[in-house]
């Protein structure tokens, strides 16, 4: 018999979900946008890919060559951006393959010919931030930077809310009413504070931000996973299993967990926006990852301290509204996939 | 259309995203009749009701439904939604299944009485308040003051059920559409409201159309039946002429639906497979106020029970929700803290995982709802070989699927009917295979005693006649012992050898089954049987 004749709750929640167009359509453009930024280097780059040089191959993007080996005067790293050395290299039999937009996250261009901010030109297709760094580069590597953050953030946040949240839900009575204490002590500490202290202790860090949001971001979650389990394991089916003799870490992890899981995999879009919204106010405020990394946020309070320079804010606005529109119809279509009361027709 | 005629529906239809479930339903309820529409669950007979208040939501109604209203001739399923709400309440009233959820929680039952009233006939609130008492009075509660200023959790089951036909009635409709009103009930309060029902309608003379799949009660309450099987009227006649002579199959399966007697007596030498003395099952209940904080209160669920169950044999535990059937059952798999001794072959319940190990191989357990009984994330091999897993670990993957297709094919699911059963999953399977599945799953550690707690009650009359034909057969061919929980007299006239009453945590009568149910001594069993006949 063909498996598909025969599909599990998640199979038919997926076959839902992709019924669902604009849901399965945000998945697959937010999936196209991550890979794109996790080949960042290769699409935005002040250095080229490779570079024929009378003669020999160069490959810049893996090692540095000094000036000297493109017929410079130092040997200092080679500035790709500098006009004595592209003339070099469009001399004739030398040739090099650039990224198509030729600027990193850090890349200052000393050529520059308009003061910063500059605005959109040929040169930098969305203009620079008011440090002369090309504004599209920032944002496909604060892009990357956020997503990535907002996964490792989801990742953890899950992993503590559920074991948490099942440790109360199964054993009740005493564990649980000393969690449930611990957790209204625990959130009512103020995590802004706490962040604010901490950045002042510590060099900051995108280790030490995410180990401080995740020590405060799993609580919400817990909950849910908590009543859950309360519902669940005084089932008919848990019964059942302990009839059988079955040990009780296998009715967690075989029988109650993944069915209980609804929640959880309903709020990870929700999550992944509430974390790239979390990062993205705490660069704004200075408090988030150190300075000279590309951050949504920075480049938020960058527009709003040159509010003339339309194009920072303007565009730094279009990705997270791209992002968190993206990841909140994710969100809701599988809201709707995973909603038991809706049965496939 | 006739001038008695109150409603007089024709060719309804209600289909769902595009699927019809009701496919031209007709009938007519002349004023102050009592019609009855009986079917299985899924036959849309409780959708054909909700349908005519305009109250199915989503759904695509088509067809015409006349009825004479207060205010003049009407068609009910064309009539605007403002229309329809002066009708709902005023001429057509309702009363559901389960009390606890159709009445508002926050609200004492005598202030939502009185909405009713204030929105309906715009009643001034003191004057409204009085009427609701009068109302709760008439129902038959005693102390109406009192009752009038109690939430729905204070109440009981059958007071509930009370207070819902109370607020059904507060407009003196001229229909009442009852949707299974004692299904959530016990037994013995079951009769109680179909007496108030009756004597009310004769009162006020309303026409009831009462929603039951339930023939027992159609029988005694109603004057005509309809009897509805995959959204088609199948048969409408008298009550007495439908009983005499069923002309369509359907009704005739139904009516032939009481389960039958077939159990064999139990070897003279049979051994004491289970055996119980004194137990007793305590639970913690909260105390209130401050005190909570260091002690909790003791509700005692199950005391000084005995009881012995031999090879072969059946023991029926009946009993009303909450006399303590269910700790028995618990108390029994050893799957709840208990005083006294519970003896599986000789061994005792110890509450320690390893040693218990042996005893659960030799007493399994059926569940009441075969919904919430199978994990819905688990295909038919891993439910149903999970004992396995835990008992022999040492089998071998064939070894295992071997086994799990054995015990399938004992219960009818065999690979024949069902291809491709294993990889299957529940939600795949009506309610009584899901119930093979849960028998199944029991038996595949080849056990001695099956505890069976409620085992057909979440089931449909043929349905349920099936999974007790079912086990009749097993403890025929293995000498099964069952421990037989159930609310339900003629289950266990069906199958039982030997009966145990249950009332509030006692049993308060125990013996041989024709003993207990032809002399019974205690007031109570009495009741029970009154109740059920």
């Amino acid at each position: 018999m063909l498996p598909s004749t025969n599909p599990g709750p998640a199979l038919r929640a997926w076959r839902r979900f992709r019924r669902n167009r604009v849901g399965f359509a945000s998945l697959l453009i937010f999936c196209v946008l991550v890979l794109i930024s996790l080949g960042a280097e290769l699409v935005s780059n002040d250095k080229p890919l490779v570079v024929v040089y009378q003669g020999s191959i160069y490959w810049p993007m893996v090692r540095d060559y000094p000036e000297t080996t493109f017929g410079g005067d130092f040997a200092t790293p080679t500035d790709y951006l500098d006009p004595f050395i592209q003339q070099k290299l469009a001399e004739p039999g030398n040739w090099a393959v650039f990224a198509p937009n030729r600027y990193g996250p850090k890349t200052l261009n000393y050529f520059a010919t308009a003061p910063n901010p500059a605005p959109p030109s040929a040169a930098n297709w969305l203009g620079t931030d008011d440090r002369g760094r090309d504004l599209l580069a920032q944002l496909i590597y604060g892009f990357r930077v956020s997503v990535l953050f907002a996964l490792a953030l989801t990742a953890t946040g899950v992993l503590l809310g559920i074991a948490t949240g099942a440790i109360q839900g199964f054993f009740a009575g005493k564990t649980d009413l000393v969690f449930q204490r611990f957790i209204e002590i625990w959130s009512s500490m103020p995590e802004l504070y706490l962040l604010i202290i901490f950045s002042a202790l510590f060099a900051p860090s995108v280790g030490l931000l995410l180990v401080l949001l995740s020590l405060f971001g799993w609580m919400g979650l817990s909950d849910y996973v908590r009543a859950e389990f309360l519902r669940n394991r005084q089932l008919d089916y848990v019964r059942a299993a302990r009839a059988l003799g079955v040990s009780s870490r296998v009715i967690i992890t075989r029988h109650i967990l993944p069915n209980s899981l609804t929640p959880v995999v309903t709020f990870l879009p929700f999550r992944m926006s509430g974390a790239i919204l979390a990062l993205t106010s705490l660069d704004f405020l200075g408090l988030g990852v150190p300075p000279g990394t590309p951050s949504l946020g920075e480049l938020l309070s960058q527009g709003k301290n040159n509010i003339d320079a339309w194009w920072i804010s303007l565009s730094t606005f279009g990705v997270l509204v791209i992002t968190l529109l993206l990841l909140t119809q994710m969100g809701d279509a599988l809201r709707d996939a995973l909603d038991p009361r809706k049965q496939d027709a | 259309m006739n001038p008695t005629t109150l409603l007089s529906v024709n060719g309804l239809r209600v289909a769902f995203a595009g699927r019809e479930v009701v496919h031209g339903v007709s009938f007519d309820i002349r004023a102050g009749e009592k019609l009855a529409l009986v079917g299985e669950s899924g036959s849309g007979k409780t959708i054909t009701a909700l349908s005519l208040l305009g109250l199915a939501q989503g759904a695509h109604v088509s067809g015409k439904a006349d009825f004479a209203s207060s205010a003049g001739p009407l068609d009910l399923l064309a009539a605007p939604e403002r229309q329809l709400r002066g009708i709902r309440g005023q001429d057509i009233a309702m009363v559901f299944q389960e009390p606890m959820t159709a009445l508002n929680p926050v609200f004492t039952i005598g202030a939502q009485i009185a909405e009713v009233l204030e929105e309906k006939q715009g009643l001034a609130p003191a004057e409204s308040a009085q009427a609701a008492i009068n109302l709760i009075a008439e129902t038959g509660m005693d102390d109406p003051q009192r009752r009038a200023k109690a939430y729905p959790h204070q109440l009981s089951g059958g007071q509930r059920q009370r207070a819902m036909i109370a607020m059904a009635l507060a407009c003196a409709p001229k229909l009442l559409l009852a949707d299974e009103p004692t299904t959530a009930l016990d037994v013995s309060v079951r009769q109680q409201i179909l007496d108030l029902l009756t004597d009310l309608q004769r009162r006020k003379g309303m026409a009831v159309l009462l929603i039951t799949h339930d023939l027992h009660l159609v029988r005694k309450f109603a004057d005509r039946v309809a009897v509805m099987e995959l959204g088609v009227i199948v048969e409408q006649d008298a009550v007495a002429a439908v009983f005499a002579r069923p002309q369509h199959a359907y009704t005739r399966q139904l009516l032939d639906s009481l389960p039958v007697r077939d159990v064999r007596a139990p070897a003279l030498d049979a051994p004491v497979l289970l055996e119980a003395q004194g137990i007793r099952v305590e639970y913690p209940i909260p105390k209130p106020g401050l005190r909570g904080w260091f002690s909790s209160g003791r509700f005692v669920g199950l005391q000084s029970a005995d009881f012995r169950l031999h090879r072969g044999e059946t023991v029926g535990v009946v009993g009303e929700s909450g006399s303590g059937k269910s700790s028995l059952a618990l108390a029994a798999l050893g799957l709840v803290r208990h005083d006294g001794v519970v003896r599986v072959g000789g061994a005792s319940w110890s509450g320690r995982a390893t040693s218990d190990l042996s005893l659960r191989k030799q007493v399994q357990v059926v569940f009441q709802d075969p919904f919430s009984s199978l994990s819905p994330r688990l295909t038919v091999e891993e439910l149903v070989g999970e004992g396995l897993d835990v008992h022999m670990p040492a089998l071998s993957r064939g070894e295992r699927q071997a086994r799990v297709m054995q015990v399938l094919e004992v219960v009818g699911m065999g690979q024949a009917q069902f291809p491709g059963i294993l990889q299957r999953y529940p939600h795949q399977f009506s309610g009584g295979q899901r119930q093979r599945l849960a028998i199944a799953r029991a038996l595949v550690l080849e056990p001695a005693v099956l505890v069976l707690d409620e085992p057909t009650s979440a089931l449909d009359v043929t349905m349920a006649q099936q999974v007790l034909r079912l086990l009749q057969r097993l403890q025929h061919e293995r000498g099964l012992a069952y421990l037989l929980i159930t609310h339900d007299v003629a289950i266990v006239k069906a199958m039982a050898h030997r009966v145990l009453v249950m009332q509030s945590g006692e049993i308060v009568e125990s013996g041989e089954l024709d003993a207990v149910f032809d002399t019974p001594s205690h007031p109570y069993t009495r009741k029970l049987l009154a109740a059920s006949l």
